[in-house]
């Protein structure tokens, strides 16, 4: 079966919902103080290889890429909750892109297999 | 098999090997972190050819068009010279044509160099001094048209190079220029589509050569033209911006000052609510924001949240070279 990357259109469709998705991002006060950096175009590049990832797209990263990249806003407070917040705008994107509540859920699965690596903390045995 | 070149090295690349993969096989630490042409730390510039199919997916127009490409991505299938991106281009001589005081604190320099400066109108460009001294400024000159480069200079107090430009500089006077860099230009094609220009300061600079090549090239959609300011006597060019605003009914153009008096062509008040009033909603806008960054970088926020795609989004912040010792400089472009 082809990845979801490639049902929602590949490279141009993921391009359209990286932004969809950081509005929801910058808008939401729950998460939007890790989003001030100015170099607005690194983080709309880092969202898409993260949006790529957990579509099931081409990438290379690895748990240790993740550990590293989010070091920084682990020490700046992120958290489960934090990881939540995404994990629902990353949803509501994609259903505004079409996908089904089934696909989302597909997601939102792969988005949770890294959250121990993005909060920088030993694997833990798979959530519910 | 093809070859690159990269810092006067030469490098075989084995079938299908990466540009990137070439550049880490043989020792140089190119930047790279996704290789997956997501992240885009691996972004180089092709010199002498088009960059390798694939290589510039879901770049900026503008990137594209200066060559950028993703090294991770790139498979060449023809020989190709690959510069790191803080390369700037060579330096090339130049005779100033003239000094002229156009505003109580910008003057502008007119220049010719000795062989032909390749650059788009609204790049910036650094001016070397005979010293070394260097500091960028916008070029404001229309490249399809003019033969001349010219810069827009304003003066700061106790700036080193913007003191002697005013003081000191004069016609025929050797300096080099070096470049041309940054994202600021215009690029045919989509005419139709609403073009926001919001400038302070000599960012009006990058903005003026901007909206001409704009026009030049029959551009049809309208041009929201914002210029700011503190108070009036901040603006310059005004003359200027409205003859082209009377001879083009698409340019609206707009005074936008935090203190003085409204009248026709000007409002008072912040840029970011006149343009919310002027363009409440930005999807499917090109924009160029210039100037003082803490307003470039707010703006860009904003008219991305009002629906502009960041691939249309065209900033160029004047940043302050941090003072050196006591006396305060600017990077020029401020």
């Amino acid at each position: 079966m082809s990845s979801l990357y490639e049902r929602l259109g590949g490279e141009p469709a993921v391009s359209t919902a990286v932004e969809i998705f950081y509005r929801k991002m910058l808008t939401d006060d729950r998460v939007a103080r890790f989003f001030d950096d100015v170099d607005m175009d690194g983080q709309i590049a880092k969202q898409k290889g993260f949006l790529t990832m957990v579509l099931g797209g081409p990438n290379h990263y690895t748990g240790k890429d993740m550990r590293a990249g989010h070091a920084p806003l682990v020490a700046r407070g992120l958290n489960d909750s934090h990881v939540d917040v995404v994990i629902e705008h990353l949803g509501s994107t994609l259903i505004e892109l079409g996908a089904t509540p089934a696909q989302v859920a597909e997601v939102a699965a792969l988005a949770n297999s890294v959250r121990d690596d993005v909060l920088n903390r030993p694997s833990a045995p798979a959530r519910a | 098999m093809a070859q690159i070149e990269y810092q006067g090295r030469r490098i075989a690349l084995a079938p299908g090997e990466t540009v990137l993969d070439g550049l880490l096989g043989a020792g140089i630490a190119a930047p790279h972190s996704c290789r997956a042409g997501h992240c885009r730390t691996c972004i180089a510039r092709a010199v002498d050819a088009p960059p390798p199919d694939g290589s510039q997916t879901g770049l900026k127009d503008a990137w594209r068009e200066l060559g950028l490409f993703l090294t991770c991505c790139a498979i060449p299938t023809h020989d190709m010279c690959v510069a790191a991106i803080d390369d700037l281009g060579l330096e090339i001589a130049a005779t100033v044509i003239d000094v002229t005081r156009i505003a109580h604190d910008v003057m502008r320099v007119r220049l010719t160099t000795d062989a032909p400066f390749e650059h788009r109108g609204g790049q910036f460009v650094a001016l070397v001094r005979h010293d070394g001294l260097s500091r960028s400024y916008s070029t404001a000159n229309v490249p399809s048209r003019d033969a001349f480069v010219e810069l827009h200079v304003r003066e700061v107090a106790n700036g080193a190079m913007s003191g002697w430009i005013a003081r000191q500089l004069q016609a025929g006077e050797r300096v080099r220029l070096r470049g041309p860099d940054g994202e600021c230009f215009y690029l045919p094609g989509r005419p139709e589509q609403n073009l926001l220009l919001v400038g302070t300061g000599t960012g009006i600079a990058p903005l003026y050569s901007i909206l001409q090549e704009a026009l030049r090239h029959g551009h049809r959609g309208r041009i929201l033209l914002l210029q700011g300011a503190v108070e009036e006597r901040g603006l310059y060019l005004v003359e200027e911006l409205e003859a082209l605003a009377r001879e083009h009914p698409t340019i609206e153009y707009v005074r936008c000052l935090l203190r003085g008096e409204a009248r026709p062509g000007i409002e008072v008040g912040s840029i970011d609510a006149i343009l919310r009033t002027r363009a409440p909603s930005l999807v499917g806008w090109r924009a160029f924001l210039c100037g003082h960054p803490e307003l470039v970088f707010d703006l860009r926020r904003k008219a991305f949240l009002a629906g502009i795609s960041l691939k249309d989004v065209h900033a160029d912040a004047f940043v302050m070279k941090s003072p050196p010792v006591a006396a305060p400089e600017s990077a020029g472009r401020s």
